[in-house]
């Protein structure tokens, strides 16, 4: 085929577009960080998840080791029920408490994940036993003032 | 008084009953235009042309404003979060900022000046001087060879422009805010990965540039095919090419956005 000068400065905008694409996905998005498809998953019942939200990332000791795959309401027992994925390089024992917390004071939130002493790990589909549910700010404060009324 | 008043009515009702009917044939043409696709699969090197004359010539531009726009949103967006104490999450800012709509909007907006009102000047002129009815004399199809080839040319080329803006805006939101004024780099790289995401941030930045690319090529062209054939017509559709380009990319912006970010 003959090869013209338009076919090659058409090649370098194409190139130049493909590599600001692959530098958005890799360098900005977070295509290249725990992405947590490969992983199993594990239950918790939460009382109250705050403005936890899908796809927030789930850390022990401060690693992010998978996300919170989905959100939704039991109305059995009236509370949340928060899938979390992670990873399949960590394993978990089975009596891992599970907390929603908060990333600095104005930061999203995320689940933090204790490590239990139990020899057996957690495998896909078990639950966690122990949450803490997310602080919520009224209902902390109101708490902190009925404590003031008492001691008067 | 009545009769300016009747007078008033009926130029108002001739402008809602003359939009309808272009915005008719705007849909008609838009289907001529796309079921005679055929041709720039056979003939690669017509789209070629298009994807140069539409793109690469438009890399400067687009270059130029994105790092212009990275800088100005890098010192805007610090500014801003100094007083919350909170200067890395820069990066996050810098970078949905520009994903999420700048990207696809400004890229799109330059486009329309910079590609759209050449395209419709073309054309216009192609079809002032009858080259357009020469072709079909000659049994050449004018949608199948020329116009066509714009419409794909444009559509390949807008996303691709989209996403350029974008990296060299984070670029310049980077060379401001970390090579500059000093933001820790490790937090603004760090923070940006966190918060955006590859399906719901940079994949709807590139559906909206894609759906800015058909709608300003298909504008353009449309404009340019219906232009009066004088000169002054063609000057009116170039006008008119860029003031509905902004105005449809905008308006389609918000649509898609309400679509795609409801703030799950």
């Amino acid at each position: 085929m003959k090869r013209t000068t338009v076919d090659l400065w058409v090649g370098v905008f194409v190139t130049a577009g493909l590599v600001a694409l692959l530098t958005l996905a890799l360098k900005v998005g977070n295509a290249s960080t725990v992405s947590a498809s490969d992983g199993y998953s594990v239950f918790g019942q939460f009382e109250n998840i705050g403005g936890l939200k899908a796809r927030a990332p789930v850390k022990s000791a401060g690693v992010v080791v998978g996300r919170v795959g989905g959100i939704s309401f039991d109305d059995q027992k009236f509370s949340a029920r928060v899938t979390i994925r992670i990873d399949k390089r960590y394993k978990f024992p089975k009596d891992t408490s599970a907390s929603i917390l908060t990333s600095g004071l104005l930061g999203e939130q995320y689940i933090g994940l204790d490590a239990g002493a139990d020899s057996a790990s957690l495998n896909e589909g078990d639950e966690i036993k122990i949450t803490q549910s997310a602080v919520v700010l009224e209902k902390f404060l109101y708490g902190k003032a009925a404590e003031g009324g008492t001691k008067k | 008084m009545i009769g300016a008043l009747n007078r008033g009515f009926r130029h108002v009702g001739h402008m809602v009953i003359d939009g309808v009917w272009k915005l008719g044939v705007a849909t008609r043409f838009s289907w001529f235009v796309m079921s005679r696709s055929t041709e720039c699969v056979r003939r690669a090197q017509l789209l070629l042309n298009e994807v140069y004359f539409t793109g690469t010539l438009s890399l400067i531009i687009i270059i130029v404003s994105g790092l212009f726009v990275g800088l100005v949103l890098g010192l805007q967006g610090y500014e801003t979060l100094k007083r919350y104490g909170s200067a890395e999450a820069l990066g996050t800012l810098v970078a949905l900022a520009l994903v999420r709509e700048l990207g696809p909007v400004v890229a799109a907006l330059l486009f329309a000046s910079r590609a759209g009102s050449a395209i419709t000047a073309k054309i216009g002129i192609m079809k002032a001087t009858e080259q357009l009815s020469a072709m079909e004399m000659m049994a050449v199809d004018p949608f199948a060879r020329v116009l066509s080839p714009i419409f794909w040319g444009g559509v390949i080329s807008m996303p691709l422009l989209a996403a350029i803006f974008s990296a060299v805006g984070v670029f310049g939101g980077y060379l401001i805010g970390v090579v500059i004024i000093g933001v820790d780099s490790g937090a603004f790289w760090s923070q940006m990965q966190a918060n955006v995401d590859l399906q719901e941030d940079i994949l709807n930045g590139l559906i909206k540039s894609v759906v800015f690319g058909i709608a300003v090529t298909l504008i353009s062209l449309f404009e340019g095919y219906d232009a009066p054939p004088t000169a002054e017509g063609v000057s009116y559709a170039v006008t008119r090419t860029v003031v509905t380009s902004a105005l449809v990319v905008l308006a389609l912006d918000f649509v898609l956005t309400s679509f795609m970010f409801t703030g799950v």
